[in-house]
């Protein structure tokens, strides 16, 4: 029986993805809404007033927003293929390293993206640091969730996405594979699963929209 | 401390330790409290428990730390099932939509509180976006149903822990500045529920004095100068 699930989300964002990844593992059919973010429709307001933002998963008329709420209510309502832990202290952890990459790595190779000279080695250096907590949390795993892709490595999702891409636009080595052995490791197998390799936005669009999306750091004056 | 022994490393000002010792006291769960005083030194137990953030508050369970005041709730809900009520509603949806303020609360409405309070030249449109909130919080609760005291229902909750936490500072804000935040004729539900939350045998005790956070406060900011206080 197909459950009645709608997706608002963009093409490419990273948090959208998430939740596509969580929904295939699952094995959920559900209907994909298309959002332009420059031209938001009726219906992404009406469910997400708050912040106006993608992904929203609407299940049976009712809106749940924020990327990583919405994976912790598909992995409850859903039981097959657990995402996370069972046990509550591993729980805690993945919940806790979620928070962290979304509110400090994240942030923190953005910054090295978009900002140059003094600005950028400050913003290196602080990635280096983060990266270095999240090289540990792989000893002796595949994935952050043990042997198969949990969520965690959905949280994580982007990394594996963007940084390459990042690298590429501004010539710079942020994820080092003698340096982070294990991360870099993660990156491809985590790239490569079938679950996630098909539903990969393609390179060359994130390329282009990435490029675009740096200009105007760019033009500003280089302290 | 034994195998099962629960620490928390805290400091009484600190809305988010507040959740911690709340959500503890549901579940009548007997703990330690190590008091910090982060605005003076960290101590090396707490930077060693929390390398990542060096914040407050840790909870340190047997040989454990756990770190982030909501991650520590959803732990403290999960790791003590059955020594107290639930914290978490049972319902996903009713879960994910406590959350999802929760996550409000943290990253858009308590940045802009604390703007009003420390200044640095926000405070006009921050305090409409805390009154904002507070609005929209009032219709959440609204929602829940007339009659109910608290957004968990009968019973306090994750997302009455969520707010309630910053009570006492809401009421630094009000006294400080002037205002009615949680407004008896604008937020009537809310008005009621703060009083429910804070009379709460679980919160009641803990909560920290308007008076007392507002000598605090003022400490703080002739310490720290306008809008350079750190977020916890």
């Amino acid at each position: 029986m197909a459950e009645d699930l709608k997706l608002f989300r963009t093409w490419s964002s990273p948090y959208s993805l998430r939740i596509v990844h969580a929904l295939k593992i699952k094995g959920l059919e559900y209907d994909t809404v298309l959002e332009d973010l420059s031209n938001k429709s009726e219906s992404l307001l009406k469910y997400n007033p708050i912040h106006k933002k993608v992904p929203i998963l609407v299940h049976n008329g009712k809106p749940i927003c924020e990327s990583l709420v919405i994976l912790e209510y598909i992995d409850e309502t859903w039981k097959q293929s657990p995402l996370l832990p069972q046990d509550p202290y591993e729980k805690a952890m993945a919940r806790f390293w979620a928070k962290f990459g979304d509110e400090k790595v994240l942030l923190s190779i953005w910054s090295a993206f978009t900002s140059q000279g003094k600005e950028q080695e400050e913003a290196i250096a602080t990635t280096a640091n983060n990266l270095k907590f999240i090289e540990e949390q792989l000893k002796g795993k595949k994935f952050f969730g043990g042997e198969t892709i949990g969520y965690l490595d959905l949280a994580f999702g982007w990394m594996a996405n963007l940084i390459s891409i990042f690298e590429e636009i501004c010539n710079l080595k942020l994820v080092d594979a003698e340096l982070y052995p294990l991360l870099s490791t993660w990156m491809d197998n985590f790239s490569n699963d079938p679950v996630i390799k098909e539903l990969w936005p393609p390179r060359d669009r994130m390329v282009e929209k990435f490029k675009a999306m740096r200009e105007p750091y760019l033009s500003k004056v280089i302290v | 401390m034994g195998s099962d022994g629960v620490k928390v490393l805290g400091a009484w000002p600190s809305p988010f330790v507040l959740r911690v010792r709340i959500a503890l006291r549901i579940k009548s769960v007997a703990y330690e409290f190590v008091e910090e005083n982060v605005v003076v030194s960290k101590s090396e137990l707490l930077l060693k428990s929390n390398p990542v953030h060096k914040q407050i508050p840790v909870l340190i369970h047997g040989d454990k730390p756990i770190c982030e005041s909501l991650v520590i709730v959803e732990y403290v809900d999960e790791a003590w099932p059955s020594s107290g009520p639930s914290i978490l509603p049972s319902h996903p949806y009713d879960r994910a939509t406590a959350r999802f303020w929760a996550a409000y609360l943290d990253t858009k409405w308590f940045p802009k509180l604390r703007a009003i309070l420390f200044g640095g030249g926000e405070e006009t449109s921050a305090l409409e976006e805390v009154t904002q909130g507070l609005v929209w919080l009032e219709e959440a609760l609204i929602l829940k149903g007339q009659n109910l005291n608290f957004f968990g229902g009968e019973k306090i909750g994750y997302l009455d822990i969520a707010l309630g936490s910053f009570l006492a500072w809401v009421r630094v804000v009000e006294k400080r500045s002037n205002v009615s935040l949680i407004d008896e004729d604008k937020t009537p539900n809310l008005f009621k529920w703060a009083h429910h939350f804070s009379t709460h045998p679980a919160v009641k005790d803990v909560l920290p004095q308007t008076d007392k956070l507002l000598d605090f406060a003022q400490y703080l900011i002739a310490k720290l100068g306008p809008s350079r206080t750190t977020s916890n």
